[in-house]
């Protein structure tokens, strides 16, 4: 299941492709989070094309590498993600939000191939991968783990209560990546419950940490080949992103956790994307 | 009971090493034997009930069988979210065992009597809820449990239960139990007070009154079709849970009753929607909420002769 390294240029592009795709199909299902999605999707475009072994063909495989989207609401930009490696297809993501179809506002078990798991409500993804990951190390499978979790999602009691039992197994098969964009729903993460010292916290709790620019490709790579980042520790990697990114008009923006695109604005948004 | 569920966990264990028990940080004096030879299929995640559910869907994720303990109240309630979404809504095979019946802490308080929590488990789509009573019971329903494609819940009672049924033929998940025959009354028991329904019914008996005795373990999916044989041409139908009258097996029966159009006197020998006040013994409780021999006799009695 080894995929031919891509370029960074390569991965550039099918993450401007994928920014498009979602402010094109968000505008049109007249759906929100769109500045949760932007925020994540190069970390999911350098998984998908450079990092996890996983194929729709071996989408089903017991040995595949398994990435779940803790962070739920940012399901469409996963989509877009999905699509343009071949999990989804294109006229289904077409068709996104419109009556009779499958892919819900935030992933569904068994809606499409590429979703491992069910989220939406926060602080549920983590405790799922934990049990994947030991029931993969306890099987001897070599795969990875890889779980994306938002920043406000670890204000929750249970994202922690996965974080100490990961630390306490030492589960080096488990990554999670912190897409830290530091704004929730209803501030910036500093005012609203403050995370700092983020790094401290999750070292304390015994995992290896990293922290990066989660939209430069040359530091998300390095760091998601060469997992884990200490053997017998489970890895967290701080990605440090802007909420919105790639959107001038979005990034950093609060609102943008609930605007949609107006059609009559798309044209205009779709020329700002970079 | 709980002596039962780990004799028959430890047997699918054996025989199976995707079967797991995880727990949240309870067992002791009953698990140690299961940890010292499954120490693989065992896991425990400390007092983080919401983890021990998480954690078990990802595990059945991976094609195990976790079987998650805790405590009644913390099993049922502390988590009630991720059995919603990563069990019941991804519809995996999790069985949650729940320590211990209404009053099995009865010196505990309120904190450790589960009252609620048939209610809160039927109201989930996919989820199968039992509810034995006795510990041969236990035995064929864990059984029935583990063969389950979606998610199950289990209360059991933790004191060293008497055996009712004579043989585990007669006990199958999802079909009442029909343990004595009489055409006056029915009195449908789950759970731990099964026992007390038999004797009341004895009691009854001396008394003139003949009441079919029914165990209906299995709250969801019920077992309309059995119920309603049960049921028919009873002039009481009464049932005795340990349990709230709301939503538990007095809703599910008068739900199905009242469906079917069926008007005999209905009983729900529960406890009132209240939070019990006091302290004392587990027969202490039963008794002020009629969930004796006695008081379910006295009750069934007092309907029969009603005008």
């Amino acid at each position: 299941m080894h995929k031919s390294k891509p370029d960074i240029e390569q991965l550039k592009k099918t993450a401007l492709a994928a920014r498009k795709m979602l402010i094109r199909i968000a505008s049109k299902s007249h759906s929100p989070h769109i500045g949760s999605s932007l925020s994540h999707i190069d970390i999911t475009t350098a998984l998908y094309s450079a990092i996890l072994n996983v194929t729709p063909k071996t989408a089903r495989d017991p040995c595949r590498d398994r990435f779940i989207l803790s962070k739920g609401h940012a399901a469409l930009g996963y989509y877009c993600v999905l699509a343009l490696h071949g999990f989804i297809s294109q006229k289904e993501l077409e068709r996104y939000g419109k009556n009779d179809t499958k892919l819900a506002g935030h992933p569904v078990l068994g809606t499409a191939k590429g979703i491992e798991a069910t989220s939406g409500a926060l602080g549920h993804g983590l405790a799922m991968a934990l049990g994947l990951a030991l029931a993969g190390k306890r099987d001897g499978l070599s795969a990875k783990y890889v779980v994306l979790v938002s920043d406000g999602e670890c204000d929750e009691g249970s994202t922690w209560e996965a974080i100490l039992l990961a630390g306490h197994l030492g589960l080096d098969n488990l990554t999670v990546i912190v897409d830290y964009n530091k704004i929730q729903s209803f501030g910036r993460v500093e005012e609203v419950l403050d995370l700092e010292p983020f790094a401290d916290k999750w070292e304390a709790s015994r995992w290896a940490v990293a922290s990066l620019d989660g939209h430069d490709f040359a530091e998300l790579l390095p760091a998601l080949s060469s997992l884990p980042l200490r053997k017998g520790k489970p890895t967290v990697i701080i990605a440090h992103t802007i909420k919105g990114k790639g959107v001038p008009i979005m990034e950093n923006k609060l609102e943008w956790h609930y605007r949609d695109v107006r059609p009559e604005d798309l044209e205009e948004t779709l020329a700002q994307v970079y | 009971m709980r002596t039962a569920f780990i004799r028959t966990l430890s047997a699918l264990a054996e025989k199976d090493k995707n079967v797991w028990l995880v727990t949240g940080d309870l067992g002791f004096s009953v698990f140690e034997n299961f940890i010292r030879r499954f120490p693989k299929q065992y896991l425990n995640v400390g007092v983080a009930e919401q983890n021990l559910i998480g954690v078990s869907a990802g595990l059945a994720l991976s094609g195990k069988r976790p079987f998650a303990y805790s405590i009644s109240t913390f099993a049922s309630m502390r988590a009630y979210e991720q059995i919603r979404n990563d069990l019941c809504y991804q519809d995996l095979p999790v069985a949650i065992i729940a320590g211990g019946s209404s009053f099995s802490y009865s010196t505990f308080g309120c904190t450790h009597f589960p009252m609620e929590d048939f209610a809160i488990m039927r109201a989930l789509p996919n989820m199968t809820v039992i509810s034995p009573g006795d510990p041969l019971e236990v035995e064929a329903l864990l059984k029935g449990m583990n063969k389950l494609r979606g998610p199950s819940y289990m209360r059991i009672a933790k004191k060293g239960e008497p055996t009712v049924h004579t043989t585990k033929s007669s006990i199958a998940l999802g079909k009442v139990a029909l343990l004595e025959s009489g055409e006056d009354a029915a009195i449908i028991a789950t759970g731990r007070i099964l026992p007390s329904a038999q004797m009341a019914a004895e009691i009854l008996k001396g008394r003139g009154i003949r009441a079919s005795v029914v165990s209906c373990h299995t709250l969801k999916p019920l077992d309309a079709r059995g119920l309603l044989a049960a049921l028919k041409g009873k002039k009481v139908i009464a049932t005795c849970e340990e349990h709230h009258e709301i939503g538990g097996l007095g809703g599910a029966v008068s739900e199905l009753i009242a469906k079917n159009g069926i008007t005999s006197r209905f009983l729900s020998i529960a406890i009132p929607d209240e939070f019990p006040s006091g302290v004392g013994s587990q027969e202490y409780f039963l008794e002020r909420y009629h969930l004796t021999p006695e008081g379910i006799s006295r009750k069934v009695e007092k309907a029969f002769r009603a005008k």
